[in-house]
């Protein structure tokens, strides 16, 4: 907590020296910009936070707001339909997408719709439907959009993507702070976070850094095992199996004699 | 306590894997099944992938054998040579299998494949084993009833190729028992399990083997094929999780032994039925999950990775 404020207050003297006036500035930092998925990892909150930089002259002009946006490492999906056949329900058709966020959480300082104009949300890409880029979806289907409907509803529904209005909290529009918390079933990877300054539904400024997640310790190496030497991985899956299979035999006779 | 599984990428609670192990431990060291039959759709049930699901379960399956295989060689109930033919079956079919899973994999319709294996197999078994039991249980209840023949002749001793089982104490063709092989290490490699609860009842109604060397040759036959599907998972789809195993294995160990003890004190029907039991209701959770309409008709797979 000390270093954040330090941090803070160090920001905030160097802000009135920076650069030429404009509409206003954004500058955030993180709690911690590095999260190690270890054996006990259970989900890891983030403090974001940050202030903001007001132009002299824009003093009595509308407030600001603050979205922030972190958006975990990109991949590839394949969204499936299921119908009836002969009785059973089973997968029919299915649309796939090139690349899309394994997580994504929008905090703000207020409901989305009501703070920032369309046309910005779209141009920015900020809401998740935006994110999404629905028009990569390719398959042989009717309508793709009920599929890319679909994956927001199912995503949203797991917290991979979440809409967190009224979490930012801006203190006298010069402060602003906002936890989010990262869930268990993390992708390894850059985690970008954005920070967007919005003024009468516009995006005046934003600020861009990165949380990095990685596996570490023992859950690292036998991901890197598992994947470099599979056939080392599978013996020594069998070598634990055997040995923890005979070893409790022998204990358990022990323990009769 | 959450625990971190690298593979599956997914958290998971270690007290549910160890109780998982351990329950399903228990009926392995019962009624000398692998188990995996149970252990795959559980670990469906708690959001491990399919594919993790079936190659760490089939790791599982070799840890629950090894104990029972070792107790049953102590006590000489194993035929070794009948045990040999149905592995050599077992390992064409783990291949098989094997490219199977990966084509259904590709094609979107893994899940279906593996739930339809298990209703169809686990439905017949179940069935054939409940009727058999209860047929069992009421001949036993009335003691001048007429008594039922050790073994009947029928199609299997009409085949060529006949080799001498003297542990079994049959004379049959080799052919049947590797197809019954082949069938198991199919089903090893597709749904995740040991194939005893289908090589069992092969092994005493088809091939009409003693009861009593049933279960350790099973036993032997299995822990060959799933050692051979586990390296080949973790080869051809990284999929096996060591972590997630580890625990399974823990939990899994303590239950054979007591459920060893357990078998030895029960009637052989009384287990019989109470497997066939076990067996259908798993059966009919998986059926009710094809059947019923479901709440989300759309689903997310992540090409590539499991």
């Amino acid at each position: 907590m000390a270093r954040i404020l330090a941090f803070l207050f160090l920001i905030l003297g160097l802000l009135p020296a920076a650069g030429p006036a404009r509409a206003g500035e954004i500058v955030g930092g993180l709690s911690q910009n590095r999260v190690s998925l270890t054996a006990n990892f259970s989900g890891s909150e983030i403090l974001i936070f940050g202030a903001i930089r007001h132009d002299g002259a824009a003093e009595e002009a509308a407030p600001f707001d603050v979205i922030i946006v972190i958006e975990g490492p990109r991949q590839p999906v394949a969204i499936w339909r299921k119908d009836r056949r002969l009785g059973i329900w089973m997968n029919v058709e299915s649309v796939s997408m090139a690349s899309v966020p394994s997580f994504y959480a929008v905090a703000t300082t207020g409901p989305l719709s009501q703070i920032l104009e369309p046309a910005e949300d779209a141009q920015y890409r900020i809401s998740a439907a935006h994110a999404i880029r629905a028009t990569q979806a390719v398959g042989n289907v009717d309508d793709p959009v009920l599929f890319t409907s679909a994956l927001l509803r199912i995503r949203e529904r797991a917290e991979q993507y979440q809409a967190l209005d009224r979490w930012v909290y801006l203190d006298r529009d010069i402060l602003f702070r906002a936890n989010v918390r990262l869930p268990a079933n993390l992708t390894e990877g850059a985690y970008t976070t954005r920070m967007y300054l919005v003024r009468e539904g516009a995006v005046v400024h934003q600020f861009r850094t990165a949380i990095f997640v990685r596996k570490e310790g023992i859950e690292r190496w036998l991901h890197q095992l598992a994947y470099d030497q599979p056939f080392l991985y599978g013996l020594l899956a069998l070598l634990i199996a055997l040995t923890a299979g005979w070893g409790a035999s022998e204990a358990f006779r022990y323990l009769r004699h | 306590m959450q625990i971190y599984l690298p593979i599956a990428e997914v958290s998971a609670n270690a007290l549910t894997l160890l109780g998982i192990g351990g329950g399903v431990g228990l009926l392995s060291g019962m009624f000398g099944v692998g188990g995996g039959f149970l252990i795959t759709p559980l670990l469906f049930f708690i959001g491990i992938p399919p594919a993790v699901a079936v190659a760490t379960g089939v790791n599982q399956v070799v840890a629950s054998s090894v104990s029972g295989v070792l107790a049953h060689l102590k006590r000489r109930t194993v035929d070794l040579r009948m045990g040999t033919v149905l592995l050599v079956g077992g390992l064409i079919g783990a291949a098989l299998g094997i490219a199977l899973f990966r084509y259904l994999s590709a094609l979107g319709q893994i899940d279906l494949a593996v739930q339809l294996a298990y209703v169809v197999f686990l439905g017949i078994i179940g069935l054939l084993m409940l009727q058999e039991g209860l047929r069992a249980w009421y001949r036993a209840s009335r003691p001048n009833a007429p008594r039922r023949r050790l073994h009947t002749h029928n199609w299997v001793h009409k085949m060529p190729f006949k080799m001498k089982f003297r542990v079994s104490g049959l004379y049959i063709s080799v052919i049947p028992p590797i197809m019954v092989g082949i069938l198991v290490g199919l089903l090893s490699a597709v749904m995740g399990v040991g194939g005893g609860f289908i090589m069992v009842p092969a092994m005493i109604y088809l091939l009409g083997m003693p009861t009593k060397v049933v279960i350790g040759t099973s036993l032997f036959q299995i822990i060959f094929v799933t050692a051979f599907t586990t390296v080949m998972h973790a080869v051809t789809s990284h999929s096996v999780d060591i972590i997630l195993a580890l625990f399974l294995i823990l939990g899994g160990v303590v239950g054979a032994q007591v459920g060893t003890q357990v078998g030895l004190k029960l009637k052989a029907e009384q287990l019989r039925i109470l497997l066939a039991l076990v067996v259908l209701s798993v059966c009919s959770k998986i059926a009710l999950d094809l059947l019923l309409r479901p709440d989300e008709f759309y689903s997310i797979t992540i090409p590539g990775r499991h």
